[in-house]
Order: structure tokens, then sequence, then C-alpha cells
């Protein structure tokens, strides 16, 4: 598995599969619409706008309470992406949506803290999480989230998360 | 507006705080309630809902949901807040997460302004859920006060 001579369909679909399994199976995910790029091992979040995001609908604005979801879903997509890319690259693991048990098991949230630099325009949003430190039992992420341009960030957010323990 | 006496005032902010969640989308399509709304605080209701699930093993809904519940009860105790501010927008938002809400349980936020400024409000929210002894998350915040 994993060789030099694997062929790269065979890595593509793996890695594909993975990630599709990791994100369809969260309800609220899919709920939010949220999906995921991915070149290699980095992962770009993708929120396409739609009116139900919506927080202000004046200006109009993106809600204060998506953005922060947006963040954490992306935090906890890349440090469970990050702490099972090795069992996948073995072929240890192979998540499939349909079986709950083949699933890997989801960080939990310990405290998150969202920094709203400038109002979420009614626009596709993106963001990029950074695993800071990922020990044994706790992790922090940094995420950063935005939309037009990428040096423009609209929300940046650090969050702690308590890892899965096996058995 | 000097005609005005204090109990009408205090009705007025209290309809346009009320507006001011039932016209917010995102408020509407997660199924949040305005339960209470005074000048010192808001509490607003969301019921569990499969399709809100963040661990598809337990059935626990997703922080990220929880998070709107806070940020839209801090927001609309801003507005109810006695020294009116015309709009509101999040600057900050921390939550802490204590344990996992039970699936299939009604959440319930409760949110205070504590301090307010000429610009800036700082609240504190709690979320429960069946067993108000034990919070699930709190939350502390600060937000920009449009006059």
């Amino acid at each position: 598995m994993a060789g030099r001579n694997e062929s790269l369909d065979a890595i593509k679909t793996r890695r594909n599969n993975t990630l599709n399994a990791l994100v369809s199976s969260v309800p609220y995910i899919r709920w939010l619409g949220i999906t995921f790029d991915r070149r290699g091992d980095e992962l770009t979040a993708v929120l396409p706008f739609d009116q139900k995001l919506i927080g202000n609908p004046m200006l109009p604005a993106i809600h204060g309470g998506v953005t922060a979801a947006f963040l954490e879903v992306t935090a906890i997509v890349e440090l469970t992406w990050t702490a099972i890319w090795e069992d996948m690259e073995q072929g240890r693991i192979a998540p499939d949506a349909a079986v709950p048990e083949s699933l890997p098991r989801l960080p939990k949230t310990i405290d998150f803290t969202v920094d709203y630099l400038r109002s979420g325009l009614p626009r596709d949003a993106y963001a990029r999480a950074r695993v800071v430190r990922s020990g044994r039992r706790y992790a922090s992420v940094h995420v950063e989230a935005w939309q037009d341009q990428r040096q423009k960030l609209f929300a940046q957010a650090t969050g702690h998360f308590l890892m899965p323990q096996d058995g | 507006m000097s005609e005005a006496s204090p109990e009408d005032e205090l009705e007025q902010r209290r309809r346009i705080a009320r507006q001011f969640i039932e016209v917010i989308p995102h408020a509407r399509a997660l199924g949040m309630h305005l339960d209470q709304l005074t000048g010192e605080g808001a509490e607003i209701s969301l019921p569990w809902r499969e399709d809100l699930v963040g661990d598809p093993r337990s059935g626990v809904i997703h922080g990220g949901v929880i998070s709107a519940l806070m940020d839209t009860c801090s927001g609309a105790a801003v507005m109810a807040h006695p020294t009116g501010a015309r709009s509101t927008a999040t600057i900050d938002l921390r939550i802490d997460y204590m344990r996992a809400a039970t699936p299939g349980q009604t959440i319930r936020a409760k949110a205070s302004c504590y301090h307010i400024t000429r610009s800036v409000a700082f609240v504190r929210a709690w979320a429960m859920d069946d067993d108000e002894a034990r919070p699930v998350a709190s939350a502390t915040g600060a937000f920009t006060v449009e006059r």
C-alpha cells in the first residue's frame, strides 16, 4: 500500500473516498452545504452562499453563528483528516458513510474563539485550518476564513479539542 | 418622542429586538424560538433535529448550532438593552463546551448584556438542555453597538 508504484487512480480514489465518507456522514455539514477541495493532504473548506445563511437581511451579511460553525467544521475535519492520514495511506482504515462503525471517531470541541474581522458578504466563503499542536489527548487548531481575497480574512478562530481515545 | 413613557419605550425596544430575531433567515432556518426578552436579557430555544447532528455515532447536535444559538441570543440581549442599540454585530465570541447536549432534547440559551459602553456591549450566555443544573455550554462575547 502507498508504495511508489501504486497507481495514481488507486491513491486518489482512496483519499477522495475517505474524505467523502468523513464529510458526508455528518448531517450538519450537509445541511450547511459545506464541501472540501483537496490538493494532496491540503484541504480547503467551501461554503456556497445560500439565503438561509443570512444573519442580517438589511446589509445583507452572513450570520455570525454560520461563520463560527463553518470555522469549527473546518477545524474538526482538518484535525480528523490529519489524525487518520497515516492509517488511511497504509490501508488500515477505509471509512464508509454507510457503515457507521467504519467512521473515525471525531475530536470533541473544548472551547472555540472566533474573531470577526469584517462582515461576511452574501457570496461563497473559504476556510483552511492549521493544526498548531496535536498531542495524544489535546489539540490546538487555528482557522482562517476569507471570501474574495485570500489576504483579506473575514474571520479567524482558535479552538482546543479533546482527541478521541482508542478502545 | 418626548411624550413616550419609559414603559412605552421599553415595549418599543422589545418589539425592535423581537423583529430583529424574526427576520433573521438563519435563525428561522435553524428553528429558533424567542421565549423571553426583557431589558435584563434574552432566552431563545432550539429543538433537536436530525439534520443538525454533528456526530453521527452519538446523535449529538453540532457545536456550530450551539454557536449560532448563543450568537443570536447574545445579539438579542444587546438589542433589548435599555440604552438602545439600532443594530449590532459580533466582534468576538468564545464558547466553552462543558458537555455534549443530550440527543433529542431542546436546547435553551440565556444571554445577558452585563456591561455596555457607547460602542461596545459585553455579553455572557449559557446553553442548557433538560438538565438545567448542568449547562451544556457557556459563552462570552463582545458586540458592536450601532447608535
